[in-house]
């Protein structure tokens, strides 16, 4: 009997004992909570993508609420996002390009072709590692879909061998420009604007060996450009697509159709 | 004598005994976060603290509270209890006076309030306290034991992220993707270690 009592008021002793101290302690040692951390929490998407440059959501809002981060880094948010994100931290949102990844290749089967049989793990920054990859070019996309995988909405998938963005879906959080090991992806601000899509950066008659879609560093483009946006560097055409008015010259002019609108 | 033995028990806490590895504990952490290297490495740091921690704490309540009283059946639900209360206590302390650790471990802390490697060193020194003839089993053995298991723990957990971050690029069949292969390298981890059976003693030779 003596000893169950005893077992019963250790016990009892102990968690009351402890049960103490802890509240003592959080009320003694109270950190002051966020609350605009946690509404801005709630505002975000929570995607976790990590396109704002935190880690993470929760990284972002407590950011924005010491003052640390600018208002509309979040992609897949959006405007709207920005605009609800301002709202609770009392500032203008200003305004909020809507932007999208673009594959910088349009080396698909049609236009190019393999140099080897690859029958090794299919994924692009295996395949890489192997003799360079195993494109004839050595710029271009492989697609064994890296960025297919990285994508959490589903908007860019390979298509007869080359990665193709689909703009509705693309929230340009920059998953796939992390993902693709020949660094061919992009983001860039969807409006009416050239993109160039080729990065091969061998000289003309090397290119035109092995693609029928790439840019031979003809200048062309570069001299038709009434804006100065087009520039080539090393031997492939880029696109400045802040400089970009959307003209269409360099499109129409291009002799291997590697400017596209986007 | 004494530094010779506290040696022993921390090489065997590490190598022989190692509690992921040796004694099938703390399997849940070892799966869960061993993905990247960098959450291995702060779990570890954290499982360790706490285990320190815990030990320092149960080992004399048990020696001159539940001993003394013949009621040492009680361990398992005070240690809990003691455990968790601890964890928290450490995490507010964190939170309050050093922020920059609570925002490395703050996440870990909560996850290992009833881990079973963590009750697992407390326990388990306790039988190796009283079957141990070969010298005094002191408090101070207690406590590194339990720095050896943590750092045991992180060896593995280094150890086996290594492992992980090969498979990923790794060709594997369908139908071992995701946890049947982790858990056959695991499998194979475990017996790596199983090569360090009396190294210990043969090293530091104690009788």
């Amino acid at each position: 009997m003596n000893t169950i009592v005893l077992a019963i008021c250790l016990v009892a002793g102990i968690g009351l004992l402890i049960g103490l101290i802890l509240s003592v302690a959080s009320i003694v040692m109270a950190v002051p909570k966020d609350e605009k951390a946690e509404k801005i929490l709630e505002a975000l998407p929570g995607a976790n993508c990590g396109a704002c440059g935190f880690s993470g959501c929760s990284g972002y809002a407590d950011a924005l609420s010491k003052g640390k981060a600018e208002v509309g880094l979040c992609a897949p948010g959006g405007e709207g996002c920005a605009k609800e994100i301002s709202g609770i931290l009392g500032v203008s949102a200003g305004s909020m390009e809507k932007k999208v990844a673009v594959v910088h290749c349009m080396g698909s089967l049609d236009n190019t072709s393999y140099k080897a049989e690859y029958n090794g793990v299919r994924s692009c920054s295996a395949a890489v590692k192997i003799g360079g990859g195993l494109t004839a070019c050595s710029f271009g996309c492989m697609g064994l879909g890296d960025c297919e995988a990285a994508c959490p909405y589903d908007a860019i998938h390979v298509c007869n061998g080359v990665a193709v963005v689909d703009a509705d879906k693309c929230k340009a959080c920059s998953m796939c420009v992390r993902a693709c090991p020949r660094k061919i992806i992009s983001i860039v601000p969807l409006k009416e604007s050239a993109v160039m899509r080729c990065s091969n950066k061998d000289k003309g008659g090397v290119t035109r060996k092995l693609c029928t879609a790439g840019c031979i560093g003809c200048k062309k483009c570069e001299k038709g450009c009434p804006a100065g946006a087009v520039k080539v560097i090393d031997f492939c055409a880029v696109v400045d697509p802040a400089l970009c008015n959307g003209c269409g010259n360099c499109v129409e002019n291009c002799p291997q159709h590697c400017i596209t609108e986007i | 004598m004494l530094v010779k033995s506290l040696v022993a028990v921390f090489l065997a806490a590490i190598l022989t005994e190692n509690y992921v590895l040796c004694k099938f504990l703390g399997i849940c952490p070892f799966l869960g976060v061993s993905k990247k290297l960098n959450t291995a490495v702060g779990m570890s740091v954290a499982v360790t603290f706490v285990m320190v921690l815990a030990t320092a704490v149960t080992y004399p309540i048990y020696m001159y509270i539940l001993v003394p009283s013949g009621i040492e059946y009680l361990q398992t639900v005070l240690f809990i209890l003691i455990i968790a209360g601890l964890v928290q206590l450490v995490e507010i302390i964190l939170k309050k006076y050093m922020p920059p650790l609570y925002q490395s471990l703050g996440i870990y802390l909560p996850l290992i309030t009833t881990n079973c490697a963590v009750l697992g060193v407390t326990m388990l020194v306790l039988q190796k306290a009283d079957s141990t003839t070969a010298y005094d089993y002191t408090y101070l053995h207690a406590l590194v034991n339990a720095l050896g298991a943590g750092i045991g723990f992180l060896v593995a957990m280094v150890m086996f992220a290594g492992v992980r971050g090969r498979l990923e690029s790794a060709d594997i069949p369908k139908s071992l993707k995701g946890l049947p292969i982790t858990l056959v390298s695991a499998a194979l981890t475990s017996l790596s270690f199983l090569g360090f059976a009396g190294v210990v003693d043969k090293l530091i030779p104690l009788a």
